[in-house]
């Protein structure tokens, strides 16, 4: 009876907490793990995604993806390099995508594949144009930072650090700022 | 040429492109991932750093793959460094080779320009802004924009969604007007 009692206020409480936007626009808002799987594997399963990660890294590299110089010629408008991987690279995605929902296309555990649509906010917009001055300065997004830091730019760990600062300090601020 | 030789070279755009493009259904089969990068800096403060912030308050142990796929990263970018790289100076336009130049940027062998990116010129204005400030908004902007160019422009224009185009044209237009007209400032400090 006790028990019951302590579990049903643990459910409770766990239903609070998803409706304070919290765990569950992990989900919404942003891009990461919108499906989230419901089979549960030991963590050296994660290793694939490492292996991916690797495939991305070489990728970034070997297609200057990460030079501050081809993101200057690309907001320069002075070479057609990074549209041209941005666009295929769009184009693919978007071709397997639509074969995976059109085919019902299971993962290798044999789940459904979600795809969980995103709502606007004006965060888009003025979040947006934060990250493009910020893209511009330092010639990288996330994911080049990190691929920096394993060709050598050591100095660019201070760059990483800075956001992973400005991502707790929009947590801070989250509550304050226009969506 | 030989081989090394010739996978020592930089990759056209339309084999970068597909190759990147494949990494969405890859997650997609081997997890039902979506493609993104910029949370795993959100996890690092669920992780490191909650303070009880709502928007940390959850289990960053679930989204750890997202971390991994990171790591991957670091790792793929210091085998290709160490084995395949391109001993060259990149080919850049001529435009923007003259006129960074003339800002006395003319080292164009690494990735970054070791003039504006390095240990040594951290502590100078020009430094704190491009290093420091410019991470800073990286990081600020991509989680208030909800994704940065994989999680919005890759994976979230390949599901075809509408506010991930806003977003993305938001990037551009942000970035245009910085290297147009604020970097020509920036480079004169």
């Amino acid at each position: 009876m006790n028990t019951n009692t302590i579990e049903s206020v643990k459910e409770k409480k766990h239903h609070e907490f998803l409706s304070e936007n919290t765990d569950f626009e992990v989900r919404s808002m942003d891009t990461m793990c919108v499906n989230e799987s419901e089979l549960k594997h030991p963590v050296w399963h994660n290793l694939k995604y490492m292996v991916a990660g690797i495939l991305f890294g070489v990728i970034l590299i070997k297609a200057e993806v990460i030079s501050w110089f081809r993101i200057q010629e690309m907001f320069r408008l002075q070479s057609f390099h990074m549209y041209g991987v941005i666009g295929s690279a769009v184009a693919v995605g978007a071709l397997s995508v639509f074969l995976i929902k059109k085919f019902k296309i299971k993962t290798m555990y044999g789940e459904p594949i979600e795809f969980i649509s995103k709502k606007f906010n004006k965060g888009n917009i003025i979040g947006g144009l934060i990250f493009g001055f910020g893209w511009a300065i330092t010639g990288a997004c996330p994911g080049p930072l990190f691929a920096l830091i394993g060709n050598g730019a050591t100095v660019i760990i201070v760059t990483l650090f800075s956001a992973i600062v400005g991502t707790w300090v929009y947590g801070y601020f989250r509550e304050k700022l226009p969506h | 040429m030989n081989f090394l030789e010739w996978i020592k070279q930089p990759w056209p755009w339309y084999v970068a492109g597909p190759l990147i493009g494949l990494i969405v259904p890859l997650l997609l089969l081997i997890g039902n991932k979506a493609f993104g990068i910029s949370s795993s800096l959100r996890h690092v403060c669920a992780a490191c750093l909650p303070a009880n912030i709502p928007f940390f308050k959850y289990d960053w142990k679930k989204e750890i793959w997202n971390l991994f796929f990171v790591g991957g990263i670091i790792i793929g970018a210091v085998l290709v460094t160490q084995f395949f790289s391109n001993p060259n100076p990149i080919e850049l336009n001529p435009k923007l080779a003259a006129d960074l130049q003339a800002h006395g940027i003319s080292n164009f062998r690494g990735m970054v320009p070791t003039e504006l990116f390095s240990w040594n010129s951290l502590l100078t204005v020009k430094g704190i802004i491009m290093i420091v400030i410019g991470g800073f908004l990286v990081g600020f902007g991509t989680r208030y924009a909800g994704g940065c160019t994989s999680g919005h422009a890759i994976m979230g224009l390949s599901n075809l969604q509408l506010p991930s185009l806003i977003a993305t044209i938001s990037f551009m237009v942000g970035g245009f007007i910085v290297a147009n007209l604020i970097m020509p400032i920036l480079l004169k400090l």
